[in-house]
Formats: structure tokens, C-alpha cells, sequence
């Protein structure tokens, strides 16, 4: 029974909000759907493989990626991924190989705001986890699940984020190029920052 | 694949040409100072000997020094070895004859060095080191029986064993597992895992490749294996961590025609063969060494067998010609065999329906019919899996009966048979690692042989080769220009004006390849000439290097042309009124006339028979010994495996039987006597296993050809469906499945 909840535990840590390692069609992301970037970005693209020998393009791969994770709302669909190993004229599979493996590049959709909560132990003795079921209950979603309105939660465990590393409460927002976190927070708190983001304003 | 599969890789290439001289290594005595001054009494010691036994390499593996100035010596368990300068620390011990166990190290594959399990100790390091990665440095002392060592292979063993599901008695692998091998042989007895194992997603890779994943043990074979060898990028590692799968991230098939070695080179049984899925473990199986005949390349294989039925066919170790790999058809047309088998003698009745008879009658209606025949209207076709006996039969029977219209499937019906080096890969496949641009004319190796392609990319990969294709738009697996679609192009590149002809004639080793594809145009002598004032342009005929190639499509025609199957008029089919079908299927009989009689000869119900008025039924290659050459003139023969199907007997002693009955007894009785006759006319064919250079070269004896290419036809492709390209290949139906799902469009 423990062996069946800790197997749980853990699929629900490792899993979706990031993508599985296996890439199923649907119809917003399959490797029909066009995928380019912006003309501004494709300057940033070239300004960005300046930096590698020309015989090594493939270095630039990481922050290519970020490039289009950004351009796409923080997520990477198989068609910018396609897209970025045609610039940087690798296969496919290599790009792949490098999107999975780093966390922070997300292959399913996110919302536009993304909620970390810190989970590990000093935060949880502060009480991270009544944190956790004031912003879920506000939210109206279930852990790793994107609002309608596309906002987005999830629950990190183990993240002692480098910003941090106070042991206070934290809760992480990724939104876009927008990395705040917000220490110390309660759960009165949090219902606030989450509506001054409906609101669009940056939270303190 | 356990140990005993790691035992036998052989490390160097040997060159079987002997070109140079492999050196074995004896145990080095030790001596102290040169004896200058003490002589005698040097002498009369003879050399102090460390008590050590005399170590061989693994497998018999011998070592080739590049350079004979760049050897160091590194000591293993004591024993002192000398390996070229370069080699890793696993080499060496292989050199010295210790086998080092390892999952992801494999010797025609680029180092990973992730498993561990090759962890062996070196003085002086603080760490045990992973000897498939590690140089070896001269004077260093590695040691790979200490208990650190074993400590390590041990904690290595535990470690993969833990997330590793206990499959044993469903795995196909079951047998021939290296983790199965190697945990018995270097694991500890217990394992301290008591947390829950992940599993995997199972991937799609198609009909061939069955995959469990959650067998994997992540050692990248797989991986390396698409990228290098086969050259489709396809598998790559996702994930990371415990999590970590193989994968190709969207759902893609294997479609590269070397997908099916991945079986092999998986060590676990994630990727096993999918039609041999459960049907046999290794031990119930015997295993025959023969050669593959679904093309011309003849790569050695075993086929194993239980009793009466063909269950798989593995690739056997040939350096010269196909490594350790064959292509997908090679590997899975097996059950082909099995299937629309020719078992009785048949003749067609005067109501059109076949009537099973007795060997007796069928002979008899067949001599008489030949005996009423004229002799300039009697036809042989030889099919292209026929193999030199029969054809020697065949043409000894036909010429005894007055007529020599015969000829192989393949070679078209006006085929130049004087010169060798004008049929045959006169480089040699082997020889093809040394060329440095490669000119294809007429042929795509992808689908013609699928290893002569596998070593073309090896040497672009390896050496950044050349590589200019003439012909309609083909994939390739390595990057190539392509020239032209056409003989215009030669023209040009004959002439110098193509701007490729620079890299030709600035080429060392220049090869170039024509398709036998060709030899079906009307204007083939023109183009071949052609192409052979191109080698002479760029000088790629030389004493010592003739890189004038013709790349064959099947296993039959060299050794036709050998034995001289050229038939005496190019009209032969048009006037026939007896025609034997030795297994032909492919030859157009477009032009028969409606009353001719037509013998087919074969082992499959394949498209020969329909216009059949007797069927003989013969024996397949895995059933019969027979000698086939490559399309490198290398001669080997097939081994029966199984036995023969229904009543059919061997092709040549049909034949032999047939001349008996039509009063023109031939003079050979046994297989040995067949072969005598085949001495007179093509020694090379008895020289099995070795590869018989051509002796004379045909730039400078051919005449001078008065026609024209025709500049209107481009050139063609010669197999359009890589999985169905013989009688057996299409009577298969993993090959039909393959080309339903697998096939380029």
C-alpha cells in the first residue's frame, strides 16, 4: 500500500504539467502545425548563434529553445522544436533529447501565470501546505491543472529556490520572462497576489 | 548474445588479401639488460620465463599495428602486453586476453561509457576507471581481477538490476541476455532493492522491432546504432534521470533497412525481433552457417532452425563484406520459406489446371518435348538464386541438347561476360573504406545492398568522402551531390565539364559504381564506355587500386557470368519454343509465343509458374549446399539447414536426372564432380571464402564502342520495392507487412 502511494506520489510529481517524454498528437500541437519565428526573434536567433562556432550551431540549442518557449507563451509545441533544429541544422530527435531533459522547458501548455508553491520540509512546518489548498481552492483547479483563464498551479517538491534559501514560505511565479518569487507568504496572501495577477499587476 | 557473443568479436580487420601481417601475440620474455657482455651466459640461460600461461586475445582476435614505431606496453593482471598507441584500456585487456564485461561499449560504435559495468582498477588511480573510455598510456598496470574490481561490477550489476522488471521467463532475450550473462558470471547473489521499479512506455517502431521498453537499461546502443551505422536519426535518449526512456519522441517507425539490428545490438530484451516474438528460445535452436541470397552482397548469416522450420536468421561476423550487420530483408524474409512452396512435380493439364504426377512422368513428358524441339529454339533461364552448380548444370545440359541460349535473370539479354572486372566490385567491398570520392551511376545502394551502403556511409562519415549520384531522385543516408539524372551527365563528367569532375580527379581512391540496373538498356556498352573513359580520366584504374565497380542485384549473376551464361541471340525469347525456368520469376515472357513450352524449376509458386506447362520442384538456398559468389567475386556457399520440402530435390541433380532421361547423360554424378566441371570453366567459384581480384582490367582491353548513349532515357531505378524483390521475399508476409508500412513513398 505504501509501495502503490509513493509510486503515486511520484508520478504525480515527475509528471504532465511538463509533457511526458512520448509526444501525442492533438490538434495545437502536432508537427504539421507551422511554427516560425517572429521576425524580431529570428534576429535574436541569429544574434544568438553568433555566439557558437558556425561548425557547432547545435550549441545554441538551449537558448534557442527558451527563445521559442517564450515566443509561445512558455511552452514548447513539437513544431518549434522542429523549427529549432532546423535552424540549428541537427535532427530533430537531438532537440528532443535536450527539451526532455531540462525542467523548465514545458511541452504541454502552461497557463500564463505559473504558481510554484515550495514543498520541502522548513516551508512545510511554516504551513506550505495549508498555502497550497487556499490557492487551490480559489483557483478552482486540482494540482498541475491550467484554469480557464489559463492560469496555472503547481506544487514543486524538494525546490529550495537559489533566491530563497531562507526557509520561508515561497511561492514562485513564471510568467513569461517574469521569474518573482514571494516569501513569506499566507494564505490570505496568496488569494491576494493571485488576484492582483488576474488584475495583470505585478504582485510586491 | 551472452558472453560467448563478446567473445567473438574480432577487434582488427584482418585484411584477407594479406596485405599486411597480422602479428600474434607471445608472451614477451622479460630481460634485464641487452647481452652485450655476457653472451654465452645469456644464451645459456635462454630468457628467464615469468611463470604466466600464454595468453591469447579474446575470441583470437590478432592486432594491427598501423604504425610499427607507435607501441607502448601496458601491463594487464601482471602481463606485460604491446597494443598500438590509441587504444583504450578494454582493448588492451581483450589483447591480453581477459574479457572485460560491458553493456554499452561496442566495438564498431562510438564510445558511451554510461553503463559502468567495464570499471576496472589502475594503479596509481584513485578512482577504478571505465576501461571502454580510458586510453591506455604506456607503462600503465591495470588490474582487473582485484576485489575493487569485482566490488565495482558487483554495485554496477545491483544498480541495473534494480529498475530492471523480472521478465526472464517471458523475454525473448532469455538465453542469450548479457545482463543474464553477465549477473551470473559478475553480479553479486543479492540484490537490497525493496522500493517499487518504474516501468515504461512501449514505443511503436514498427512491424520488425518489438520493444519493452521497460527492459532498458539506457546503455544507448540503439541510439548510436541509428546515428552512425544506419544514419537515421531517429532514436534518441528523453528524460533524464530515472526516468530516462528511448524514444522517438513522435511517433516514427524504423524505416532505415538496417532497423533490424538494433535486435542484436541490444543487450537486454527491450528491442527483440517482433515475428520471432515467443516462438523459440535460444538453446532449442541450431544454428547453420550459410549465406544470404535475397541479394548480391552475400552477407554471412546463421540461420537457426528447430527441426523442419527456419525460426530466425542472424547476421554472422564477416569483415570484408558485412560486418556484423545484415539488412531488414536478410533478417526477416525467413518465413517467406514457409510459404506458396513448390512440393510435387506438376503438369499442366489440357484443361489448364495443374495435376500433381510422379518424378518419373514429369521428366519423361519433359524429354520428349525437348527432343522435338529445335535446337536454336530451346531457352534457359537462369533465376537469381540459382547457384553455380545448377547454372553449370543447366548450361552443360542445354549446350549437350545443341543450343546456348541462357542466361541469369538480371544480366539482360546481351551480357558481356569476357572481362570479370567488368561485372564485379573490383574494389572489393572492404576495399570501399579506402576510396575517398565515390561516383554512383545508375544504382541507389540503399535498397540494391543495403551493406554496401552501410559501408559507404562509413567511409563519408569516417574520412568526409565525396559522394555524386547520377540516377532519379533517391533518399540516401549520407550527405551526396546529385550530378544529373542521366547519361548526359557522364557525357559531361567525361569531358571534364561537370563541375564535380574536379573532385574526381583530385581524388586519391576515386570509386565508382555503376547499377547492374543497366546492363537492361540497350545502350549499356555505350555508357560503359563512357564511364570508362571516366576512370581513365581520373586515373581510378591503377596497379593498385581499381576503383571501377559494378554493383550487382543478385546473388546469382556474377557466378552466371563466370560460368558464361551468355546466350547466343538476343531474340532468344521470341523464337523459343522450349523454355526452362530455373527459378526465373522476373524475366518478362511478354514476348513467348502461345505455343511454347515452358519448364519452371523452383521453390516458390511465384510469378514463373503461371505460364508453366511442368513445374519441377527444387530446393530453396537454405536447403541445398551451394556455392553463390558476391558481388565482389567472392565465392561462399550455403549450408542446409532444414531439410527439402515435399519431394523437391537439388537444382543441379534435376537437371542431371532430366539429361539422363533425355538420353544426354551428363558426366557428373556427385556434388564434388559438379564442382570438378565447374574448376574447368571458373576455378575462382571453388575458392570459396576468398576473394578473387580480376586479373585484367577493362578500360585497357574493351574495343572501342561505336553506339551512342541514349540521352533520352534516364537512368532507372532497379528495385522499386526494397522488402519484395524474389520469389521468396514475396511470398513472405513479414516482408508484406514491411512494405505496407514501411516503404518510402
Amino acid at each position: 500500500m505504501l509501495g502503490r502511494l509513493a509510486s503515486q506520489r511520484l508520478r504525480e510529481i515527475r509528471q504532465v504539467f511538463r509533457g511526458l517524454p512520448q509526444h501525442i498528437d492533438s490538434p495545437d500541437n502536432n508537427p504539421d502545425l507551422p511554427w516560425e519565428f517572429t521576425d524580431t526573434n529570428k534576429e535574436k536567433a541569429k544574434e544568438i548563434l553568433s555566439h557558437y562556432p558556425s561548425n557547432y550551431k547545435q550549441s545554441a540549442v538551449i537558448p534557442l529553445l527558451d527563445l521559442a518557449q517564450q515566443q509561445n507563451g512558455g511552452w514548447l509545441p513539437v513544431s518549434a522544436m522542429n523549427h529549432v533544429a532546423k535552424v540549428i541544422e541537427v535532427a530533430p530527435i537531438r532537440v528532443y533529447e535536450v527539451a526532455t531533459f531540462y525542467s523548465m522547458f514545458n511541452r504541454t501548455k502552461v497557463g500564463r501565470y505559473h504558481l510554484l508553491v515550495c514543498g520541502t520540509t522548513p516551508c512545510m512546518i511554516r504551513g506550505s501546505r495549508e498555502i497550497e489548498e487556499a490557492l487551490l481552492k480559489h483557483l478552482g483547479v486540482k494540482r498541475n491543472e491550467v484554469t480557464k483563464d489559463g492560469l496555472f498551479f503547481c506544487w514543486r517538491n524538494g525546490m529550495h529556490d537559489n533566491n530563497i534559501g531562507t526557509g520561508y514560505f515561497c511561492v514562485l511565479l513564471l510568467h513569461n520572462t517574469l521569474l518573482s518569487t514571494t516569501e513569506d507568504v499566507t494564505p490570505n496572501r496568496v488569494v491576494e497576489i493571485v488576484e492582483a495577477l488576474k488584475r495583470g499587476e505585478k504582485p510586491p | 548474445m551472452g558472453l560467448g557473443q563478446l567473445a567473438s568479436r574480432a577487434l582488427f580487420r584482418s585484411t584477407r588479401l594479406a596485405s599486411s601481417k597480422p602479428q600474434l601475440l607471445l608472451r614477451r620474455a622479460i630481460v634485464s639488460t641487452p647481452d652485450l657482455h655476457n653472451s654465452g651466459a645469456a644464451a645459456a640461460e635462454a630468457q628467464p620465463e615469468p611463470d604466466l600461461p600464454k595468453r591469447n586475445p579474446v575470441a583470437g582476435a590478432r592486432v594491427h599495428f598501423p604504425n610499427p614505431d607507435d607501441v607502448i606496453e601496458v601491463f594487464v593482471d601482471g602481463y606485460p602486453v604491446k597494443i598500438p598507441k590509441g587504444m583504450t584500456v578494454l582493448q588492451a585487456c581483450e589483447i591480453a586476453g581477459v574479457d572485460i564485461p560491458r553493456f554499452c561499449y561496442h566495438s564498431r560504435l562510438s564510445i558511451a561509457g554510461n553503463c559502468r559495468m567495464c570499471l576496472v582498477e589502475v594503479e596509481k588511480s584513485p578512482k577504478p576507471v571505465a576501461s571502454c573510455a580510458m586510453p591506455a598510456l604506456p607503462g600503465m598496470k591495470i588490474k582487473t581481477d582485484t576485489p575493487l574490481a569485482k566490488k565495482a561490477r558487483e554495485g554496477v550489476m545491483e544498480f541495473l538490476l534494480m529498475n530492471h522488471p523480472l521478465d526472464c521467463p517471458i523475454c525473448d532475450q532469455g538465453g542469450e541476455c548479457d545482463l543474464q550473462d553477465q549477473s551470473m558470471a559478475f553480479g553479486s547473489d543479492r540484490g537490497r532493492f525493496t522500493e517499487v521499479k518504474r516501468s515504461v512506455v512501449d514505443k511503436n517502431l514498427g512491424p520488425l522491432v518489438k520493444t519493452v521498453m521497460t527492459r532498458c537499461i539506457q546503455c544507448t546502443r540503439c541510439v548510436r546504432f541509428a546515428t552512425e551505422v544506419a544514419g537515421v536519426q531517429d532514436l534518441g535518449m528523453l528524460g533524464r534521470g530515472s526516468g530516462e526512456e528511448i524514444g522517438t519522441y513522435v511517433e516514427k517507425l524504423m524505416t532505415s533497412e538496417l532497423s533490424g539490428n538494433v535486435i542484436d545490438i541490444c543487450p537486454v530484451g527491450a528491442l527483440t525481433s517482433k515475428p520471432f516474438a515467443f516462438k523459440a528460445r535460444n538453446w532449442e535452436l541450431k544454428g547453420t552457417e550459410s549465406i544470404d541470397v535475397t541479394d548480391a552482397v552475400g552477407s554471412n548469416i546463421r540461420i537457426d532452425s528447430r527441426g523442419p522450420e527456419v525460426m530466425r536468421i542472424v547476421p554472422r561476423l564477416n569483415e570484408d563484406i558485412n560486418e556484423e550487420w545484415i539488412s531488414d530483408k536478410t533478417r526477416f524474409f525467413y518465413d517467406g520459406l514457409k510459404r506458396q512452396r513448390l512440393n510435387d512435380p506438376m503438369i499442366r493439364g489440357a484443361d489448364g489446371r495443374f495435376k500433381t504426377v510422379s518424378w518419373r512422368d514429369a521428366l519423361a513428358v519433359v524429354a520428349e518435348v525437348i527432343h522435338q524441339v529445335k535446337p536454336e529454339e530451346i531457352v534457359g533461364v537462369a533465376g537469381k538464386l540459382s547457384d553455380a552448380e545448377s547454372m553449370m548444370a543447366l548450361k552443360d545440359f542445354l549446350n549437350t541438347m545443341g543450343s546456348n541460349n541462357i542466361w541469369c535473370e538480371g544480366n539482360g539479354s546481351n551480357p558481356n561476360a569476357d572481362l570479370r572486372s567488368g561485372y564485379i566490385m573490383n574494389t572489393g567491398i572492404n576495399g570501399l573504406e579506402k576510396a575517398d570520392v565515390f561516383l554512383l551511376v545508375g544504382t541507389q545502394p540503399r535498397t540494391e545492398a543495403a551493406m554496401v551502403n552501410a559501408r559507404i556511409r562509413k567511409t563519408v562519415r569516417a574520412t568526409n568522402a565525396k559522394v555524386g549520384y547520377v540516377g532519379p531522385p533517391a533518399d540516401f543516408n549520407y550527405d551526396h551531390e546529385h550530378l544529373g539524372t542521366g547519361p548526359e551527365t557522364l557525357t559531361e563528367l567525361s569531358e571534364g565539364r561537370h563541375p564535380f569532375y574536379s573532385a574526381l580527379s583530385n581524388a586519391k581512391n576515386p570509386a565508382i559504381i555503376v547499377g547492374a540496373g543497366i546492363f537492361g538498356r540497350n545502350d549499356k556498352d555505350a555508357i560503359f564506355s563512357v564511364i570508362e573513359k571516366i576512370a581513365k580520366n581520373i586515373n581510378a584504374v591503377r596497379p593498385d587500386w581499381n576503383g571501377l565497380n559494378v554493383l550487382l542485384l543478385n546473388a546469382a549473376q556474377a557466378a552466371a557470368l563466370d560460368l558464361g551464361l551468355v546466350p547466343q541471340s538476343e531474340k532468344s525469347i521470341e523464337n523459343a519454343k522450349f523454355l526452362y525456368l530455373m527459378g526465373a520469376d522476373d524475366e518478362n515472357l511478354d514476348k513467348l509465343p502461345n505455343d511454347a513450352f515452358v519448364v519452371y524449376q523452383g521453390h516458390h509458386g511465384d510469378r514463373g509458374v503461371y505460364r508453366a506447362n511442368v513445374i519441377l520442384p527444387a530446393s530453396a538456398f537454405s536447403e541445398k549446399e551451394g556455392t553463390y559468389a558476391n558481388t565482389e567475386g567472392c565465392a561462399q556457399t550455403t549450408v542446409p539447414a532444414v531439410p527439402t520440402v515435399g519431394d523437391a530435390r537439388d537444382d543441379w541433380k534435376i537437371i542431371r536426372a532430366l539429361s539422363e532421361v533425355a538420353g544426354v547423360r551428363l558426366p557428373y554424378d556427385s556434388l564434388s564432380a559438379i564442382r570438378s566441371r565447374i574448376s574447368t570453366v571458373a576455378p575462382n567459384l571453388l575458392n570459396v571464402d576468398e576473394r578473387e581480384a580480376a586479373a585484367f582490367s577493362t578500360s585497357s582491353l574493351r574495343p572501342e564502342v561505336k553506339e551512342k548513349m541514349d540521352n533520352s532515357a534516364p537512368f532507372g531505378t532497379a528495385v522499386e520495392n526494397f522488402y519484395m524483390t524474389d520469389s521468396i521475399t514475396r511470398a513472405s508476409k513479414i516482408m508484406a507487412q514491411c512494405s505496407a508500412s514501411l516503404s518510402k513513398k
